[in-house]
């Protein structure tokens, strides 16, 4: 069964009143998911960084992320993970208020696992937290750490 | 509140084992799902079809790509590959489904960044959980606009 150790999320998430709703999201469904919580795309960056670089228990399997943030935006941070050897094989979910087709079809073209609108979720996230509930306990993660030996 | 997904994004399946396919298509209809779902039997025919319809007939276009690894003439992985490096295709939304839990392949699937890898072995022998999150995905998710061509 491939339904085993809670995986490990990453929340980069600005605005403080959305963090919230999404946490209490998290207790009314009782999810036990380790989350991280980091404010803008620089923080999540030099926190992702400090993971992959120390092979730390707690690097994130799963991120999700806003796109309008200060620093650094969410499309510009998934930019900079395709682009890392180490990283690109992150599962990334954005949740962001916007419904603007050029950041949808950015995200898609830097292949986001799904795009997920703020405003649909009402009651507090709960649909995109259920969706992601879902997603964990379904699909197989990549092991980390694992380096394909050369052909 | 921006409108939610009413239109049921169109499916594509790449599966050759024809029992696989039956128990999917099975699953779908116990579990009341509409979505139009069209099936091609290896990763050619699969490569051919999406090109064929992101070309001449974008609204029967696939929204989402389920694709077994194991097939003959184009695998799953290569038919990824292609979808990756095609510039029509490249931001379709991909899920495996297969029996390989060889780390080697799912290491491949997501360095070409699948949506999800799921096991044909955890869905029972019916594929409801893979059916059920795919159809809880879509209908929370944001899906690209076909035809949208970012300015220049």
């Amino acid at each position: 069964m491939s339904e085993g150790k809670p995986v490990n999320i990453l929340l980069v998430e600005d605005d403080e009143i959305d963090v919230k709703a999404f946490k209490r999201a998290f207790g009314k469904l009782n999810i036990t998911n380790p989350l991280h919580v980091v404010r803008d795309g620089q923080e999540a960056w030099d926190y992702l960084t400090e993971c992959f670089d120390r092979r730390d228990l707690h690097t994130p399997s799963l991120v999700i992320l806003d796109i309008n943030m200060p620093r650094m935006n969410g499309l510009e941070l998934l930019q900079k993970i395709r682009g890392d050897e180490r990283m690109r094989q992150l599962i990334v979910f954005m949740l962001t208020t916007s419904n603007d087709e050029k950041d949808k079809f950015k995200a898609y073209d830097l292949n986001v696992a799904g795009y997920m609108l703020k405003t649909d979720m009402g009651r507090g996230f709960q649909r995109a937290i259920e969706l992601v509930d879902n997603y964990w306990r379904v699909i197989e993660f990549p092991e980390k750490g694992f380096v394909p030996s050369a052909a | 509140m921006s409108e939610v997904q009413t239109k049921p994004v169109n499916i594509l399946l790449v599966e050759d084992d024809s029992i696989d396919v039956k128990a999917f298509q099975r699953a779908m209809t116990k579990m009341k799902i509409g979505n139009p779902i069209h099936i091609c039997r290896d990763g050619q025919e699969g490569l051919e079809y999406l090109q064929e319809t992101f070309k001449n007939n974008i609204d029967e276009a696939p929204g989402l790509v389920i694709l077994d690894i194991n097939m003959p003439r184009m695998n799953g992985l290569e038919l990824l590959k292609a979808i990756r490096e095609d510039e029509d295709l490249r931001h379709l939304i991909v899920f495996v489904l297969t029996t390989s839990n060889d780390e080697k392949d799912k290491f491949e699937a997501y360095n070409l960044n699948v949506a999800g890898y799921m096991l044909k072995s955890d869905m029972g022998n019916s594929f409801i959980r893979a059916v059920e999150l795919v159809d809880n995905y879509w209908r929370v998710v944001e899906f690209p606009e076909p035809n949208f061509k970012p300015g220049a």
